[in-house]
């Protein structure tokens, strides 16, 4: 019997027929994940049900030496859910309990899989709602936001994930089933949920996730403004949070990814307008009438064109349609895109906004600007033709040049997408190497075997030394493509 | 014990440095020295040397907290921050600033409020420095509101127990490459090297802050008013709680006139049931000053906040029955209670022990944050039950501190 084999049967024993995934052409579905430029048709696939199955599974992938890659909705944009190819692939899908949702205590308890606006629609009719919203929140899961430690739009007001994950019931990569945090605050201990959100799946497998929502703000106020550029709508941003204003987010679109929007989604959106403001406030109704005068004001003294203000909810869920069909939307103006997710100092706008046109220019190749203005998150979408010899690579190194100029200005190479296997190269760019190995120390006390999401965000894998058991090179080490510390 | 090879001399030649006395000691446990690095490459050399000779390091700031944790198993020397203690950089149009570790929380906001900003941490200690607050994830009244540290840390420099200078974060608030190293950082009490500059969000300063103060009948109604203000669409800048004579509850309002105006109006129509609200002094409870006896003992409690009602009801009882003359505050919205007064020393473990007792049925913990030393040796670990994450725990020191040099014996599970 091949070693192979041998684990399907003991996954099967564990899992039940349903429950393993092994024949190739099925395998195949899940080669990828949001990020389809990379594929790796895993060993096996296995699907648990519960924690116990989660456990009963990592365990024997230790056992056997097997290394494993945890997958949510497969939404991801950094390839973090990108199967090894000697490796099983475990899809947590089917965990997609509410277990228990504390409204008194403010905490809903998950299941990985449960998909990250679930939450927000089981608390709402308490008048609740969980803050982090990606914008893929329809069809992301919690298990992949912790792991990414994802934001979304409403960040630059209520933080990110791990500003929302309270405690955590992980599996780690021995087997061991451990309860980070808890529902009250400040638990003894190093903070591990603070570490393991946004770990990126490398640290363990997260079972149950104990989640913060939040009271719905008293009001809430959008408006769109339009500009004839985007250095005038930058100007506008940089007035509003001078003046100590916090929107609830501060959305910022180009005129070509304005025209995409529109075309997909005909959400309305002013022609012809060079740069585009979605603003929106939220809290107690007499700060935010205050406040949003004051956005407005803002927005006419550096040269808008146009101001809507969303009446009603119907109006406000039209105006984020766009922005929040960008990336999709991309389709209608190019057969293919290519995604980046930099991040820079808000004051370096402009810099850098200039640098993105210039490099443009300069490779040719067209690049539609999305971004979260109120944080300096950049979405620069870099737009080709695969059919094209050669572009796809162009794309690909345009934006590595960007993120290079995010870089330049103090920024980072990845604010809300991950590392992943995508940008693993730009991590040396970032930090240094004594910068990285320190943080595999981490990883080393986790998963000193080195088998848990292996060769994601880390460029040159280290290996852990003192490991119990007996020596076993590791497959790395036999390629040439790790160092033992 | 440390190595006997090395002199206050070995010391000088890296940085500045001098013999101990007994005002240096922690827990009863007097060091051989203190150093003074005035840089990060001097704090790393200090390090380096104290791994090669096997010394037992404690890193100070403002000295303001080293009541935390166990008595140290072995202490040889206090790592101090007081020369690290330059503001490198405070960007006001990005709402960021570059700290070193020693720098005073008090004079860093001073140069903040010029801008109209601050640092939205407010944890009582006087001198605390920005480094401490960080090791010992202190926080204040404006807990539930902003977070912790934890929340309000972007970037970190560190200095492992071996001398290794290393960086996480960044300098943008949203950032995700990497492992966030800053949030274990946060609270490990310096067990896994020197926090020695720290990159931090600040916050616009509000334009009117404006506190009320609401008398309840009695301790019972704690955990009412909260729920009702909880669920509320008030979005309080404070929210404390003061049980020590009857049952007192302290909001602050923050923002632009309008808003402050309407939520104060609001809060008093919603509480009117179970109190009627006064206007209290703004600096009085956005600063709340406490003197501490040698003798008194503190311990913090953190409870689900819906079990506040079960243990403002246990606490004021508690303190009655063994006629405790203690004070119980703290932040009520986020189910953390402080304890603190003196008891006599037999009495103390006992006391403690059906407090912690009480929190762990509450679905919480207690610590024992300050107590003489004898206490805490008769008490167990100070820390309380570390889990059985603590094994995880002991990987991660081991990993970043494989000399085990920091702090020893002071964390929990005597980490």
């Amino acid at each position: 019997m091949s070693d192979r084999d041998r684990l399907i049967q003991r996954m099967l024993a564990a899992l039940g027929p349903d429950g393993v995934i092994s024949a190739r052409e099925q395998l195949r579905t899940y080669e990828c994940d949001g990020l389809t430029s990379y594929r790796v048709i895993p060993s096996l696939v296995v699907l648990p049900r519960d924690a116990t199955e989660v456990q009963a599974t990592v365990r024997i992938c230790h056992e056997e030496g097997i290394s494993f890659v945890a997958r949510g909705s497969g939404t991801g944009l950094s390839g973090g859910a990108l199967p090894v190819e000697d490796g099983v692939l475990v899809v947590l899908a089917r965990m997609r309990r509410i277990l228990e949702v504390d409204i008194p205590n403010q905490r809903v308890t998950v299941e990985p899989g449960v998909i990250n606006l679930w939450v927000t629609q089981e608390v709402a009719p308490q008048g609740y709602y969980y803050a982090p919203d990606p914008s893929s929140q329809l069809v992301c899961s919690i298990g992949g936001n912790v792991a990414e430690n994802s934001g979304g739009a409403h960040c630059l007001k209520y933080g990110f994930t791990t500003n929302h994950v309270i405690g955590l019931e992980v599996v780690l990569p021995n087997g061991e089933l451990v309860h980070l945090g808890g529902k009250a605050l400040d638990a003894p201990g190093y903070d591990l949920v603070g570490a393991f959100v946004g770990s990126e799946g490398t640290l363990g497998i997260a079972t149950k996730i104990t989640l913060r929502i939040v009271r719905q703000p008293e009001t809430v106020r959008t408006l769109l403004a339009a500009f004839g550029s985007m250095a005038e709508a930058g100007g506008a941003v940089s007035a509003i949070i001078g003046a100590g204003i916090i929107p609830a987010a501060v959305e910022m679109m180009d005129a070509l990814s304005r025209e995409a929007a529109e075309a997909a989604v005909h959400a309305g959106y002013p022609e012809g307008a060079g740069g585009l403001l979605i603003v929106e406030l939220d809290g107690p109704a007499a700060e935010v009438e205050h406040q949003f005068e004051a956005v407005e004001r803002f927005c006419r003294e550096n040269g808008c064109t146009e101001i809507r203000i969303a009446a009603d909810d119907a109006e406000r869920v039209l105006m984020w349609k766009g922005r929040k069909a960008a990336f999709a939307a991309m389709g209608r103006v190019s057969p293919d895109y290519y995604v980046q997710d930099g991040v820079i100092p808000r004051t370096a706008l402009p810099r850098v906004l200039q640098r993105i046109a210039d490099l443009s220019a300069q490779r040719g190749l067209r690049v539609a600007n999305v971004f979260h203005a109120g944080d300096g998150n950049l979405h620069p979408l870099v737009l080709y033709d695969d059919a094209v010899d050669g572009e796809a690579e162009r794309a690909e190194e345009l934006a590595g040049e960007i993120l290079l100029a995010c870089l330049e200005q103090g920024g980072s190479i990845t604010g809300e997408h991950g590392v992943g296997f995508d940008k693993k190269k730009y991590m040396a760019d970032m930090f240094s190497a004594t910068d990285l190995a320190v943080m595999q120390l981490l990883r080393c006390a986790w998963d000193p075997e080195h088998r848990c999401n292996p060769g994601k965000v880390f460029p040159t894998p280290r290996l852990c030394g003192e490991v119990p058991g007996p020596y076993r090179q590791h497959p790395l080490e036999r390629a040439g493509l790790a160092e033992r510390m | 014990m440390g190595d006997c090879d090395v002199s206050l001399h070995d010391l000088q030649v890296v940085a500045a440095a001098h013999d101990a006395s007994t005002a240096d000691a922690i827990d009863g446990i007097t060091p051989r020295w203190v150093a003074e690095p005035a840089s990060v490459e001097e704090a790393s050399a200090l390090l380096a040397l104290a791994h090669r000779h096997a010394l037992g390091v404690a890193p100070r700031g403002g000295g303001s907290k080293l009541s935390l944790g166990n008595p140290p198993t072995r202490l040889d020397l206090i790592l101090s921050t007081r020369r690290l203690d330059r503001i490198r950089e405070h960007a006001a149009g990005d709402l960021v600033a570059v700290l070193e570790a020693g720098v005073p929380l008090a004079r860093a906001q001073e140069g903040f409020c010029e801008a109209g900003q601050w640092l939205a941490i407010d944890p009582p200690e006087d001198g605390a420095t920005i480094g401490g607050i960080i090791a010992a994830n202190a926080s204040g009244p404006h807990r539930p509101r902003y977070g912790s540290m934890r929340d309000l840390l972007i970037g970190l420099t560190y200095i492992l127990p071996d001398g290794t200078v290393a960086h996480s974060g960044g300098k943008v608030v949203k950032n995700v490459a990497g492992y966030d190293l800053g949030k274990l950082f946060t609270g490990s009490l310096g067990t896994l090297g020197l926090i020695a500059q720290a990159t931090v969000r600040l916050h616009p300063l509000p334009a009117v802050r404006r506190a009320i103060i609401v008398d309840l009948a009695d301790a019972g109604r704690l955990g009412e008013a909260v729920q009702l203000i909880l669920h509320s669409t008030l979005v309080p800048g404070v929210c404390d709680a003061d049980l020590t004579e009857g049952a007192r509850l302290t909001l602050l309002f923050e923002g632009v006139e309008p808003g402050v105006a309407a939520q104060v109006e609001e809060a008093v129509r919603l509480l009117a049931p179970l109190g009627n609200a006064e206007p209290a002094d703004v600096p009085a409870v956005s600063q709340p000053h406490v003197e501490h006896h040698p003798d008194d003992l503190t311990i913090k409690l953190c409870v689900p906040v819906a079990a506040l009602a079960l243990l403002a009801s246990y606490l004021v009882s508690l303190t009655q029955d063994q006629k405790l003359p203690w004070r119980i505050h703290g932040q009520a919205a986020s189910g953390i209670f402080y304890l603190e007064g003196r008891v006599e020393t037999e009495q103390a473990p006992a006391i403690i022990a059906e407090v912690r007792r009480q929190a762990a049925s509450l679905g919480g913990w207690a610590t024992l944050q300050r107590a003489l030393p004898e206490v805490k040796r008769a008490s167990g670990d100070v820390w309380g039950d570390g889990g059985d994450a603590l094994p995880l725990m002991r990987r991660v020191k081991e990993r970043f501190d494989p000399g085990n040099i920091m702090n020893l014996g002071r964390y929990v599970g005597g980490l």
